[in-house]
């Protein structure tokens, strides 16, 4: 097998507020001898704010992204939710719309850009289970997390719409059943936790405009999965993370407990799995302690 | 003669009377269900063979009354267009079948829709339109003007995506999808002069602001009417027309363009500040935290986007509204 290359979208938080993501994600490619060349050119997707404001613009700015991915003639791999749905959001419309592409090449083409519509994208996640292999991982497992009850918390943008979100893998997952992380939890001998919550929404995207329903959803999460004997919570998503590791306290308060959960990046609990160091992976940088390592 | 396919399923079906029981059950039958079987059939035969006391409310049985949404393992559904081997490829053999809202059953499948209709109401859901009762020629809406409207009139009230929105559980206040939709439906007809309808939907509490963009909606539409596309539309037009309010939630979208503006990549404490403003204050005690465990980086250690010069261009060329 050649050697998997993708171009990395590291999306905003990865290099702020959750740079253990960043860490994490290279480390593990490392691991499972993945070559990422990191988009240094791209700007924000929007976090699916900015269209609210200027929609055109917004598919402007994500259009020239995937043109640099284009340019190296590579995949896109997202690291984060949101900016998987915006991106791959604005390959859908435009490659569905050629008036659209049209207009949106015209302004690309003032700064020597195109948008071909050539590059595929698709989340960190998928890209390990479709073109490694669950089995692959389990073979590669040298630490297996058989001693612990994870729970999986799949993220709205990675599940819903599913026909956007099915577009970008070839392992189909349902957004009332979704399988992927689930089955990637196992892979790394992890035992999967079932709770209601785990395909719903963590209300990240309403945190400083609706505080009190954001607090609420992010707490009946934790909840959902404290009560279901959960030892961590694991999301392939970093808003996710962000809301689940530092907002516990407000979200407790919300619902009217106390809340406590270490919560893992999905790649940090492959990269567990895999053997890396626990520094390597940016463990130190959680709100709340993950200690058991 | 073909066979006609059959599985065998387990239901647990929710039972309550608000004029006699003090706490829902679930009644448990198992059925062959055939390929040819929509939710519905099961409801009948549950009240024509099991129980005749069974309430669950139906009309058309085409998809076109709304009368019929229910939850099957907790995602609304339309009862009489869900095939049930859909649901069961889904959900396996186990079903459960939920009334769209446990805390507004008022017996077994039927809810008390209150709340959806004032909210459907509450956004002017019909033309604000001065007429001539004696216009001299016809009042034309040509096709592009229509196909404005996406598909957002073909809704039928069902209330599938209102009860499977998260935030309409937690904040009473919230219009919810098919509230916008409706809005958004008038609000897109060239027609339509109303002044007080895109305000209404764009005040946060109750608006388009409050939507998590959990894409639940859009999910559960048995008409695939896609509700968060029209909110989002409800969010452009209020800049389109000037009603956008100078407040936390139009900031928050606003400051996105600031930042990539400026540096391509997303400047989170700028977006927060510029955001709240100095409200930004109730934030410390968890930046603190955050800062503690290097997940705050200074204003010197925010990256730039290589070539920002055309990023910087395209900001400038491709804006299409200015706030
Ligand atoms: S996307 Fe918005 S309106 Fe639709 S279900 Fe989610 S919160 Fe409700
Ligand atoms: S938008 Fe769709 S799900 Fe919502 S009420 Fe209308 S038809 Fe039903
Ligand atoms: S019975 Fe009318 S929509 Fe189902």
């Amino acid at each position: 097998m050649s050697k998997l290359k993708y171009a990395l979208f590291t999306g905003c938080t990865a290099k702020q507020s959750t740079p253990e993501q960043y860490m994490s994600t290279m480390a593990v490619a490392k691991k499972l001898g993945i070559e990422l060349v990191e988009l240094v050119e791209a700007s924000c997707c929007g976090a699916s704010h900015l269209q609210d404001y200027d929609e055109f613009l917004s598919l402007v700015l994500n259009a020239r992204n995937i043109a640099y991915a284009e340019k190296h003639g590579l995949t896109m791999v997202t690291i984060c939710n949101t900016c998987q749905l915006n991106t791959a959001m604005t390959k859908h419309k435009l490659d569905k719309d050629p008036e659209l592409k049209a207009k949106v090449n015209e302004k690309l083409q003032e700064v020597g850009l195109v948008y071909k519509g050539t590059s595929e994208i698709t989340h960190f996640l998928y890209a390990i289970i479709d073109d490694i292999g669950l089995d692959k991982i389990k073979e590669m497992v040298v630490k297996p997390l058989s001693q612990f009850n994870i729970a999986p918390f799949y993220g709205c943008h990675n599940i819903r719409p599913s026909e956007l979100a099915n577009e970008g893998h070839k392992t189909p997952e349902s957004p009332y059943n979704p399988t992927s992380l689930d089955d990637l939890i196992i892979a790394c001998g992890g035992e999967s936790v079932d709770y209601e919550e785990k395909n719903k929404c963590c209300g990240f995207h309403v945190e400083l405009q609706a505080p009190k329903t954001a607090a609420v959803l992010t707490g009946n999460a934790i909840a959902g999965a404290m009560d279901n004997n959960a030892d961590m919570m694991v999301t392939p998503c970093p808003l996710c993370h962000l809301k689940l590791d530092t907002q516990a306290d407000h979200a407790g308060e919300a619902i009217g407990r106390e809340l406590e959960m270490p919560v893992l990046h999905m790649q940090q609990m492959v990269g567990l799995a895999l053997g890396c160091d626990p520094k390597e992976l940016g463990l130190q940088h959680h709100v709340v302690d993950v200690n058991f390592v | 003669m073909s066979t006609i396919e059959t599985k065998k399923v387990k239901f647990s079906v929710f039972r309550f009377n608000a004029d006699e029981d003090y706490l829902p059950y679930y009644d448990e039958y198992e059925m062959e269900v055939t390929s040819e079987e929509v939710v519905l059939d099961i409801l009948n035969r549950i009240k024509w063979d099991h129980d005749g006391s069974f309430s669950y409310r139906r009309s058309c049985r085409h998809g076109i009354c709304g009368a019929c949404a229910i939850k099957v393992n907790g995602r609304s559904t339309l009862a009489c267009k869900e095939r049930m081997f859909d649901m069961i490829d889904l959900f396996g053999s186990e079903l459960t079948l939920d009334p769209l809202s446990q805390k507004r059953a008022i017996k077994d499948m039927i809810i008390d829709k209150n709340d959806f209709w004032e909210k459907h109401a509450a956004v002017t859901p019909y033309l604000v339109a001065e007429i001539d009762e004696h216009p001299e020629s016809e009042n034309i809406v040509t096709p592009e003007e229509e196909h404005r409207l996406l598909d957002a009139d073909l809704c039928i009230q069902c209330g599938a995506c209102h009860y499977a929105c998260p935030v309409v559980e937690i904040n009473e206040e919230y219009f919810g999808p098919a509230a916008f939709t409706a809005a958004y439906r008038f609000s897109a007809d060239v027609r339509d002069h109303s002044e007080n309808r895109l305000k209404d939907v764009n005040e946060m509490g109750q608006g388009v602001w409050d939507c998590v963009k959990c894409f639940e909606c859009a999910e559960v539409c048995p008409k695939e009417i896609n509700p968060i596309e029209k909110i989002t539309k409800l969010h452009q037009m209020a800049f389109q027309e000037g009603v956008a309010e100078n407040n936390v939630a139009v900031r928050h979208a606003v400051g996105f363009k600031k930042s990539i503006e400026k540096r391509g990549v997303l400047d989170e404490g700028g977006l927060v500040l510029y955001s709240e403003g100095p409200a930004i204050v109730k934030h410390i005690p968890v930046a603190l935290k955050m800062f503690k465990k290097g997940k705050i980086q200074m204003p010197w250690n925010i990256p730039t986007s290589k070539n920002l010069d055309e990023i910087k261009k395209l900001v400038k060329s491709s804006s299409t509204v200015e706030f």
